[in-house]
């Protein structure tokens, strides 16, 4: 392989550094899984561009930058900054985690149910690693990609969420990541484990955040287990720092009659990558994708989804919905595989952009993979700028350009913000939205 | 109020208005009226600022003012409204959130206090009543859904909450069946004042015999060729429209 050498030996080198002084003391299964990963990353090396699933996203600024895991040693935080962490979200469970580490003095896990365990992944590999072995790293495949490798190999803190069957969680429990840039570029593994019993029914709010300015590497992966009948409604919300790099994935299994809705908001980072992988591995399992991104200056956006209907009567909606202005650039690769076994299978999936300006970028991609005569799958793509009638039809009330503009992208933004169910939520995300387009995300006039 | 004086306006290369003159005063009701293509919209639309019309020639004054300088925005300030052919629909912009904005706009263009919320809720009970609306339909996405007379009766209402010194409504009778027509002229009649002036773009007369006009004009191939009183309307009810295209054509080789 061409790259190899340097790059890779670093996280090697990170690696052996982690394994021998750095990581929690963990189960024997547990040190295979990582070594596995890590041999395993060693020879995927960073993807190229000539990969397929690459194509439109070249990772070498992160490859160039020389980081490392950062240890529990991070520096400390000012609690009065985490107030305005909170999105609103006063009522639930808060689980912090500073540089990927979870921190008991900033987190809160008031309020639960009996039928509920929640913590971080740290203190489960420790007390009760055979609980988690037949879930954790059993869905998110690091054969297949580089950075599922990259954080399988560096397993070790996280949230680790356990709803019992029947168990109703109201209020969400809301997963903070916070990254406080120390000196060097640091790397952090966030990796989730979230597993909703038979019936049971759980909010998560993943959020991620950093340091303005600072430059740094998040690789998270989250697998979720959502069992028969129950009902997962999941956030993402990306608010990295301007300069940080960002790979997500998120990877959730359903079982029979299961319902799972993801809300991906991506606002922030240099260079961000997305993975929401679904198989919908019992009959009737119902899945809705919706995502919003919002890109500019250099920044790009990539996100990949992919849907597996591996049983009959599966149901899936996915909206993606894209805002770039500057010289911003935007993926959208949505994969919807319907297997031989998964007959009346109804699939949909719409990517729709919004261009401020003449240099933004979108690449978009459908791919269809059917299997199966019986089964019902529509897709749609759009790329547009702002449309002319509508602002002069504002304009023609008495309400300015500027105004009239700001306006319509806002609404266009809201299909997806409205679609959020946990109010305080949606508020606090209109205001975020509302203010990223004020101030960064000017529309260009068209020429 | 407005002076218009041989305006000329073209879309692309095509010249749509030939030389208009028309002069509009505070209370008076004028019908323009025409056959398709005459460039009854252009004349419309240019008025309210739309920018994929070109004025080659001529100009217009609005209380004293060059109205062809002003933005579109600048125009709604000043008073000036027009009621859509074909209003648009925007997705996620509730007609309630954009009404209140246009509003504000305007009053504040004028050195007035602004509507706060509870103002402007009540303002908008008010003007609902008059045009028979809905109240729900105002927090849904703008004509989004609504059928050709809900989307007709919203610009009706839009121009009753705005109050504006000069309407201008274009065909917002086309395509209404006769009990949303006579909703539609009721809501307009209500608005009728000395201090306001209308201009009603019609293809058909039959809007005339429920908002009767002071004054009608025809607009035949972007020139005014014939004004009159309400009974030029019945004329042209009853002849059509090639007996003033014919009359035109004659008094143009007369004066030739």
């Amino acid at each position: 392989m061409a790259q190899v050498s340097e790059e890779l030996d670093r996280y090697l080198l990170d690696f052996e550094r982690f394994e021998t002084d750095g990581a929690t003391r963990a189960a024997s299964w547990v040190h295979e899984l990582r070594t596995a990963a890590v041999a395993r990353f060693a020879e995927l090396g960073f993807p190229a561009t000539r990969h397929e699933e690459w194509k439109y996203t070249a990772v070498t600024p992160i490859a160039k930058v020389p980081f490392t895991r950062v240890g529990h040693e991070g520096p400390a935080l000012l609690s009065g900054a985490l107030e305005h962490l909170n999105f609103g979200l006063s009522e639930g469970a808060r689980l912090v985690f500073v540089n990927g580490h979870y921190s008991r003095e900033f987190s809160s896990l008031r309020a639960l149910p009996g039928g509920v365990r929640v913590g971080s992944l740290a203190a489960a590999l420790t007390a009760d690693s055979e609980g988690i072995k037949p879930h954790l790293a059993r869905y998110a495949r690091y054969e297949d990609h580089a950075f599922v490798a990259l954080n399988t190999a560096f397993i070790e803190d996280g949230a680790f969420l356990y709803v019992s069957a029947g168990e109703v969680v109201g209020d969400p429990i809301h997963l903070l990541f916070i990254s406080t840039a120390p000196g060097t570029a640091s790397a952090s593994y966030p990796r989730n484990l979230i597993v909703a019993g038979n019936n049971s029914q759980a909010t998560i709010v993943e959020t991620y955040v950093g340091a303005d300015q600072a430059v740094y590497f998040t690789n998270a992966v989250t697998e979720v287990v959502v069992g028969e009948n129950a009902a997962v409604d999941h956030y993402t919300l990306q608010r990295e720092s301007e300069e940080a790099f960002h790979v997500a994935t998120l990877q959730v299994h359903q079982a029979r009659n299961s319902t799972f809705v993801s809300h991906s908001i991506a606002l922030g980072g240099a260079l961000v990558r997305n993975d929401a992988n679904v198989v919908l591995d019992g009959e009737g399992g119902d899945c809705t994708l919706d995502g919003l991104y919002m890109a500019t200056g250099q920044q790009h956006v990539d996100n990949h989804t992919r849907i597996d209907h591996a049983r009959p009567h599966g149901l899936s909606r996915q909206l993606y919905k894209g805002i770039l202005g500057g010289q911003a650039r935007g993926v959208f690769n949505g994969k919807i595989v319907v297997h031989p076994a998964a007959p009346k299978t109804d699939a949909r999936q719409t990517n729709k952009n919004l261009l401020l300006s003449g240099d933004a970028l979108i690449d978009t991609k459908p791919q269809l993979e059917i299997n199966n005569n019986d089964v019902k799958c529509t897709h749609g793509s759009t790329i547009g700028r702002l449309d002319e009638e509508s602002i002069f039809y504002l304009r023609s009330r008495g309400i300015g350009v500027e105004m009239a503009r700001t306006l319509l992208t806002h609404a266009f933004a809201s299909e997806i913000i409205s679609r959020i169910k946990v109010e305080p939520l949606r508020a606090s995300l209109e205001n975020l939205v509302g203010t990223r387009l004020n101030n960064d995300l000017p529309v260009e006039a068209t020429p | 109020m407005l002076e218009i004086r041989n305006l000329h306006a073209k879309a692309g290369n095509n010249g749509i208005l030939r030389g208009i003159d028309l002069r509009v005063n505070a209370g008076e009701v004028h019908a323009v009226m025409g056959p398709n293509g005459s460039g009854k919209s252009t004349l419309a639309q240019v008025l309210a600022g739309r920018a994929d019309y070109e004025v080659t020639a001529g100009e217009v004054i609005y209380e004293g003012k060059d109205l062809l300088t002003m933005s579109p925005e600048d125009r709604a300030r000043e008073g000036i409204f027009l009621g859509f052919q074909y209003p648009v629909e925007i997705p996620g912009v509730s007609t309630t959130y954009f009404l209140k904005a246009g509003l504000n706009a305007i009053l504040k263009h004028r050195g007035l206090e602004e509507l706060d919320a509870v103002d402007f809720l009540a303002l908008i009970k008010e003007k609902t009543k008059i045009l028979a609306m809905d109240q729900s339909l105002l927090n849904r996405p703008i004509n989004e859904g609504f059928s050709g007379g809900e989307k007709k009766r919203n610009e009706i209402f839009q121009m009753a909450v705005l109050e504006p010194k000069l309407a201008v409504l274009d065909e917002t009778d086309s395509g209404l069946d006769i009990d949303a027509l006579k909703i539609v002229a009721h809501g307009v009649n209500a608005l009728r004042s000395p201090a306001r002036a209308m201009l009603v773009i019609t293809h058909y007369q039959r809007l005339l015999n429920y908002v009767v006009p002071d004054y009608v004009h025809v607009l035949v191939d972007g020139r005014i060729v014939k004004s009159g009183g309400r009974a030029l309307a019945l004329d042209l009810e009853a002849k059509g429209y090639d007996w003033v295209k014919a009359d035109a054509a004659m008094a143009q080789r007369t004066s030739a």
